[in-house]
């Protein structure tokens, strides 16, 4: 068999226990100063109130046991750095490490959320300074960057949203969401106290307008939309569709996850957009981590400003940032302090590396390889929705399903070719999706062995299918039993002859 | 590229976005800023935070001294700049530490499972309230007033629009919820309480365990400083059913409030009502351990509108951070570093409690948190100490309007004796009160 594997190959992988296993009695690794106040030998916590089992089962090891315990385990991890990670939707981008460097900084890390306004003028302005630059990316009114994460957004918007519809006599019942939305769009309405109802997409893949007319009634808050959708499709009716939410008295919500195709191109506030979120770790290039933190900023039009959470970050009369509490119609905290601070440093941080132009390169640059990569890969793999795309472009497992490969067995090749796989099964519309972002910082070479691995392994589809369905082949674990786990799960370590 | 793609211009690339959308001038960020000059341009404003006064802040952040490693493990851009573990087999890395915080969490609490963590301490107290009412099918809270108050207002915001009634405990003159007065009845879902609590009393959750169970109640446990784990008997032992926290004391910067980590824990018989991502182990074909996200279809990109919450995320990066600050500290760390927070702010209450004017205001057993009483306003006497360049704590008045007089201390490892006698001495000045 040809090997057709170029940008990837096998190297030793180091086996590593769990904590406990590799854990002795008696070791560790610990420094601390030694107790300088004299000591009270007295009683000062009640028996019955304290601890009996001495941390039985907590790990007992050395530095460099702990060094290489997790040294270990993350050679068994691909990240961003590693190589090409096309995972659709979620905007896997370079991170720049000056970011880092800065968030670092000890007047940043070291400083107490509870310090007085007037001592911690720096990170106000932080914080000033990026809300005054999501306002002009989203051409909407106000900011606030309390949210911790996309999902938080989107409940926090919502909340506006009913806040503000009660104020005007009737929070409604319903808020529409389209088939290709996140599932995070109705878990948060939810919360919201609302009941979610589905508008269908049309066969181009953006909102059927005649359906949304039917369903769009008096009792219904608002519209979720997302722009571009997760096909990868700009809505080309957004105005209209925006036209319709606000004739019924409606307002429109935009999940701003894709807001990376159009950062200086087009601001949603220009479409009729009422309140969306971004996400700083997608468009803004903060660290994923692993699966957070992220930071989900709410952008709101000038009528719902008073709804957002509290503190606001103002200016005082003689000129210095400070709290503002006293604010009535606000939807209230949806997190202590005020948001994933750290995550905001990095994000200004990217913002002002890049200014107007680096911003708007990385849109077309992320526009074009998408393009690039459809353009390159149509022939071999079905596109249920052709056409141009924007950031990302959505593929199927149609073509591949005739040999009895799926999606997920193309994913699970790919990674034996040395690259994450996309993003899988979802949008939920279309059958066996392969939904692929290669983002603004992957290069061309980068872009052709993703290309070359994707028509090698269609190849494989009809000459050997029994290597997709097995792959991957070069991993330190193969393909995990994932019913097994779901069915009698092992959610922590026991000590010997404490499993059940 | 772009010819490639079948464009002629730039315009023709975003040709799906109708015109009159597209923006001609740049929407204002302003030039680029080189590297060398950001780096000054943040250090300015980090300069603007003032680090450098003395700090006795708690209140659900807290000081404690970080060991280099963890930065220099989290550092590994294997870890931080990959993604949620979806694909297993390219994840192990992260999806084992979660394996191993999801264990530690569940040692330290008492629990029998954790899930692999929420944004923080307050929004998983929002969460606890709403699983809760999902297990008990009643929607009548009751949550001490010595919980955090900006957790109770994260929860009333969580819960706002969802028919759920909070009714407020109050505490007793020993700082600790009024176990006397709890109205619990057949309507309640849960007793939130927090321990230490606001002030830094130990609460007996034993005893509040035992009224909320006695009316078919839940007990959830919310816990700000959890180095008090490594001293005080955990909430599993005392009977609770959900235990949440903040992680934050685990290895995270203070960083002005976030990011942080939220912790989540229960009981086996709960965890399909579980929020969030959980990992749990499995096995290939050729019998090789390894583990994966698993019972995903609580979850939102599963079951949408059904799921159990609407969080997508965990705090990946930041439970690696708890996860290699429990592996280094370890065992017998843990307990050192408990047992120092208790020595210095029991010498620190001592000492300012002998001052002319200066009481402790509760009598509750404390760990590392204690409200001392005084002779004038607590506002006036924290303006007075920040000339000193010290931040002596928080004035309580902002929270609770009758403790006007009262202050809250905070004393952690990371003061040296020396900090702790400087305050003693600043606090002094304040006691001849003319």
């Amino acid at each position: 068999m040809k090997n057709r594997i170029k940008k990837a190959t096998t190297h030793t992988v180091q086996n590593e226990g769990l904590l406990f296993e590799v854990s002795r009695p008696g070791r560790t690794g610990y420094s601390l100063s030694q107790l300088d106040v004299p000591e009270q030998t007295e009683e000062m916590i009640e028996r019955r109130l304290l601890r009996d089992d001495d941390l039985a089962g907590m790990p007992e090891l050395s530095e460099v046991d702990v060094v290489r315990h997790f040294t270990r385990l993350s050679t068994w991890n691909y990240g961003v750095d590693t190589g090409m990670y096309p995972l659709g939707s979620c905007t896997m981008k370079y991170n720049p490490r000056l970011n880092e460097r800065i968030a670092r900084l000890d007047g940043f890390a070291g400083l107490h959320p509870l310090t007085p306004a007037p001592l911690a003028q720096g990170a106000l302005e932080v914080i000033r300074r990026l809300e005054e630059c999501l306002t002009r990316i989203t051409g909407l009114h106000a900011v606030s960057l309390q949210p911790a994460a996309g999902a938080q957004g989107e409940m926090t918007g919502i909340m506006m949203i009913r806040q503000a519809l009660a104020d005007r006599g009737d929070p409604r019942k319903k808020v529409l969401i389209p088939d290709s939305a996140h599932g995070t769009n109705p878990a948060s309405a939810i919360i919201c106290g609302y009941t979610v109802h589905t508008v269908r997409s049309n066969a181009e893949g953006g909102t059927d307008l005649a359906s949304l007319r039917e369903m769009m009634t008096e009792d219904v808050a608002a519209l979720m939309l997302t722009n571009p959708n997760t096909l990868g499709k700009f809505e080309r009716n957004i105005e209209e569709v925006c036209r319709i939410v606000h004739q019924h008295g409606g307002m429109v919500y935009m999940d701003g996850a894709n807001m990376n195709a159009l950062v200086e191109v087009a601001r949603p506030g220009d479409f009729g957009v009422d309140v969306m979120h971004l996400n700083l770790h997608k468009t803004f290039s903060t660290p994923h981590g692993g699966g957070g933190p992220g930071a989900g900023p709410v952008a709101a039009r000038e009528t719902l400003e008073p709804y957002l959470p509290f503190p606001r970050v103002v200016r005082s009369k003689d000129g210095s940032l400070t709290l503002d509490f006293d604010r009535p119609k606000s939807i209230g905290r949806v997190r202590a302090y005020f948001g994933n601070f750290g995550v905001l440093v990095r994000a200004l941080g990217y913002i002002l590396t890049h200014g107007d132009e680096g911003l708007r390169e990385a849109t077309e640059a992320a526009v074009v390889n998408a393009n690039y990569i459809a353009h390159n890969l149509k022939d071999t793999y079905d596109i249920p929705y052709p056409g141009r795309v924007m950031h990302e472009v959505i593929f199927s497992d149609k073509r591949q399903a005739r040999h009895g490969v799926k999606n997920a067995d193309i994913s699970k090749r790919l990674i034996d070719y040395g690259f994450y796989p996309p993003t899988m099964s979802f949008p939920l519309i279309v059958q066996g999706a392969i939904m692929v972002e290669p983002t603004e910082t992957e290069g061309r070479e980068e872009l052709d062995l993703f290309i070359a691995a994707m028509k090698a392994i269609n190849e494989e589809a009809a000459e050997d299918p029994e290597i997709l369905r097995h792959a991957p082949h070069t991993t330190k674990v193969g393909r995990l039993d994932e019913v097994a786990a779901a069915r009698k799960p092992v959610l922590r370590w026991q000590p010997e002859g404490r499993q059940k | 590229m772009l010819r490639e793609v079948g464009c002629e211009s730039i315009e023709e690339l975003f040709e799906q976005i109708p015109e009159d959308l597209r923006l001609t001038e740049p929407v204002g960020i302003g030039p680029a800023i080189p590297e060398p000059d950001l780096i000054d341009y943040f250090r300015d404003l980090a300069t603007r935070n003032r680090v450098d006064y003395l700090s006795f802040l708690g209140a659900g952040a807290y000081s404690h001294f970080i060991p280099v490693i963890i930065d220099s493990l989290i550092s590994r851009s294997e870890f931080f700049t990959a993604y949620t573990p979806y694909q297993p087999e390219l994840s192990q890395g992260t999806l084992q530490y979660i394996f191993e915080f999801q264990t530690m969490i569940c040692q330290l609490t008492g629990m029998e499972v954790a899930n692999a963590s929420l944004y923080d301490g307050s929004s998983a107290l929002g969460e606890a309230v709403l699983m809760a009412s999902r297990l008990t099918r009643r929607d009548k809270f009751i949550i001490a007033d010595t919980v955090h108050p900006q957790y109770r207002e994260v929860v009333s915001t969580y819960t706002k629009n969802l028919g759920v009634e909070i009714e407020y405990a109050a505490h007793t003159e020993a700082g600790t919820v009024d176990i006397d007065s709890l109205r619990i009845d057949g309507q309640t879902a849960a007793v939130a309480v927090q321990s230490p609590n606001f002030f830094g009393c130990v609460e007996d959750l034993s005893a509040i365990a035992d009224v909320a169970h006695a009316a078919g109640a839940l007990l959830i446990v919310s816990i700000t400083e959890p180095i008090s784990l490594g001293l005080l008997k955990s909430p599993g032992a005392c009977g609770a059913d959900i235990v949440v926290g903040e992680g934050q004391s685990f290895g995270i910067p203070m960083s002005y409030g976030g990011p942080y980590l939220g912790l989540f824990a229960t009981l086996e018989k709960y965890v399909r009502q579980v929020p969030g991502r959980l990992v749990g182990e499995a096995y290939d074909e050729s019998g090789r351990r390894g583990f994966v996200l698993t019972l995903s279809t609580r979850e939102q990109h599963i079951r949408r509108e059904k799921a159990t919450s609407n969080i997508c995320t965990n705090q990946g990066l930041f439970a690696l951070m708890a996860t290699v600050y429990l592996a280094t500290m370890g065992r017998r760390g843990i307990q050192e570093v408990a047992r120092q927070n208790l020595q210095k702010a029991h010498y620190a209450a001592s000492e300012i409690s002998r001052l002319d004017g200066f009481s402790l205001r509760f009598g509750a057993p404390f760990f590392n948190e204690f409200v001392v009483r005084m002779p004038r306003p607590a506002t006036v006497v924290t303006r007075a100490l920040l000339d000193k360049k010290i931040i002596s704590g928080v004035a309580l008045e902002c929270y609770y309007p009758d403790l006007k007089d009262s202050l809250l201390v905070c004393v952690t490892e990371t003061a040296k004796k020396e900090a702790i006698d400087r305050l003693v001495a600043a606090l002094a000045e304040q006691s001849d009160f003319e």
